[in-house]
């Protein structure tokens, strides 16, 4: 059953602010999309509007989940969770005084996520040993690395379909930056997920990514249909490597 | 202890209390004292839903607590109100249902000061909490029929039920009161609710990214925390036989009912019921060996200390001190045999 996404000409801002200028991108199914681009160019509020914490002001944002097609724009988070679709915010966004376990369970705060949750922390668990070994701590009080692990198997327990994953390698060294990409890799392979993934480190993203997006001042900038066109790009070099 | 055990164990401890007291204490002015006491434990309770599981602090507690007054002031009056207008007669509404009526009135009030004010985050839900308590009184203040600014005088009935005199009565009802926000508090905190709360508490936008619906979670604790503040207040004005706006609107109920968590502990059920019974039975004590007016004096000095010397209040310190030995157990235990 397919998995999709489709973000058409969405422009959105905070007040007077436009962050996006007439967006369009496309997640297929069991793909994974980077949105590349350096701070303040709106990746996180391109998140947000698919995830409805921001209401864009025109456009349209679908997904298509387990084959049918649904319109996002109008929808609560919760409604959006619901279908399946979970963001791993940036930054992990932990509940720091919460523990492990508890992080976890607030992943399928919904009701319909409640029924498979033994399972899915199971699954959880097994992906990841280590929370397992730590799910009585406070979330607060683990390495950078495993809160991000963390994040993403807090993200996994309402069962997706679809992740989006907001700037992974946000405060991670450069060494867990490459374990948690592979990590994202491996999760999109175990669980079948189709995946939305901005980042600022290019050569990381790149790395597992099957297409990608430069996003410029809110415009897409520049589309590319595979690695090697996103790596040899005069535009990405110049306006994006600094090359 | 599972929910349900807790609750049926809390409430045979309640009863029990109430008849060892009834039967050994006959000395009155102990009813008066425990009576207010036990409104403290349902006050600090109460706002411990909203201020301690989800982080959001509430200074309108007078409000709640004197609408659910007032709300009783109304139905005192109803049975005379009906005949004079209507030439119905009723009975004299009871005590319990009062509580009832007063719990839903300011649970309503609750719900909707939520879904006005929860937009607000921090400082500013707090100030708005602030300005709802001065709205109600002026409200209060010109209304004519509860008595306005003059206040109004409230005839005790002659016999309590269950025997004895009224203010053992009222003080039985809240034994079962105090027992029952316990009781609920204790159940939220270990729910899905709960776990809800203390995300809002952590990281609201995470939560709401998360999916946890964080405006209903706001709203449910609001109606909850509103609810039981008034019920908390239905009593008094057969309690005092007295009321006016200015001191059922007194901000030192709203003082005592967040210092009280604040002392005890605010991240668990038990905190509000240490700090009330701690501090009130102090004031109680104060208001007769000294004076009455000491009371805020002794809350102010005591918030200080606590702020300073424990901020996670007395269940922090000890949680801490458990955590401590647990430490140390660990390490000894870790430690080679030599």
């Amino acid at each position: 059953m397919a998995n999709s996404l489709a973000i058409s000409g969405v422009n959105a801002g905070y007040g007077s602010v436009r962050v996006l200028e007439n967006i369009s991108l496309s997640v297929g199914h069991a793909e994974t999309v980077a949105l590349l681009g350096t701070n303040g160019n709106g990746k996180s509020t391109m998140m947000k509007c698919v995830m409805g914490l921001l209401r864009p002001t025109s456009g349209t944002i679908t997904a298509e989940i387990d084959g049918e097609r649904m319109d996002l724009i109008g929808r609560s988070t919760e409604e959006i969770v619901d279908l399946g679709i979970a963001l791993v915010p940036e930054g992990r966004r932990l509940f720091p005084k919460l523990t492990v376990e508890e992080n976890l369970l607030l992943g399928a705060f919904r009701k319909s996520a409640r029924g498979a949750i033994a399972a899915n922390l199971d699954s959880c668990y097994e992906t990841f040993p280590r929370l397992k070994e730590r799910r009585r701590q406070l979330a607060g009080s683990m390495s950078g690395g495993e809160q991000q692990m963390l994040a993403l198997g807090r993200a996994l327990m309402s069962a997706p379909r679809i992740l989006l994953i907001d700037e992974p390698s946000v405060g991670l060294a450069p060494i867990l930056v490459q374990r948690t990409i592979d990590k994202i890799k491996e999760l999109k392979e175990r669980f079948g997920l189709t995946v939305l993934m901005a980042e600022q480190n290019f050569n990381q993203a790149v790395r597992i990514a099957d297409r990608g997006y430069v996003i410029v001042h809110g415009q897409i900038a520049f589309e590319g249909r595979d690695a090697d066109e996103l790596n040899n790009n005069e535009l990405v070099r110049k306006f994006y490597l600094g090359l | 202890m599972r929910t349900s055990t807790f609750s049926i164990v809390a409430f045979a401890i309640g009863l029990a209390v109430i008849v060892f007291t009834r039967v050994f204490f006959t000395n009155e002015y102990f009813y008066f004292a425990a009576y207010v006491v036990l409104q403290y434990v349902v006050l600090s309770t109460a706002w411990n839903i909203l201020g301690g599981y989800t982080g959001y602090i509430n200074f309108g507690i007078s409000a709640f607590f004197a609408l659910g007054a007032y709300s009783t002031v109304v139905l005192h009056k109803l049975p005379e109100l009906l005949h004079d207008t209507w030439n119905l007669t009723i009975p004299s509404i009871p005590m319990p249902v009062m509580i009832l009526v007063g719990g839903i009135i300011s649970g309503v009030i609750g719900l909707a000061t939520g879904y006005l004010t929860l937009r607000l985050r921090g400082v500013f839900f707090a100030i708005a909490t602030l300005a709802m308590a001065i709205v109600a009184q002026t409200l209060i203040v010109n209304w004519d029929y509860v008595g306005g600014s003059r206040g109004i005088y409230i005839i005790r009935p002659a016999m309590a039920p269950l025997g004895g005199g009224y203010i053992q009565y009222l003080y039985s009802l809240m034994v079962i009161l105090a027992v029952m926000s316990v009781c609920i508090a204790r159940w939220i905190e270990r729910s899905q609710l709960g776990l809800g709360f203390a995300a809002i508490r952590d990281d609201e936008q995470a939560a709401e990214a998360g999916g946890v619906p964080t405006l209903r979670l706001k709203l449910i604790a609001t109606t909850l925390s509103g609810a039981l503040m008034g019920m908390a207040g239905a009593p008094l004005p057969y309690y005092v036989t007295y009321l006016d706006p200015t001191s059922s609107f007194s901000l030192a109920y709203a003082v005592n009912a967040v210092a009280m968590p604040v002392i005890g502990g605010m991240t668990s059920w038990i905190g509000p019921v240490i700090g009330s019974i701690l501090l009130a039975t102090i004031q109680q004590l104060a208001t007769v060996t000294i004076s009455s007016a000491l009371n805020l004096l002794i809350v102010g000095l005591l918030l200080i200390a606590f702020v300073i010397i424990a901020p996670k209040g007395i269940l922090g310190v000890v949680e801490a001190q458990q955590r401590r030995r647990a430490t140390r157990l660990a390490n000894l235990a870790a430690r080679p045999a030599q």
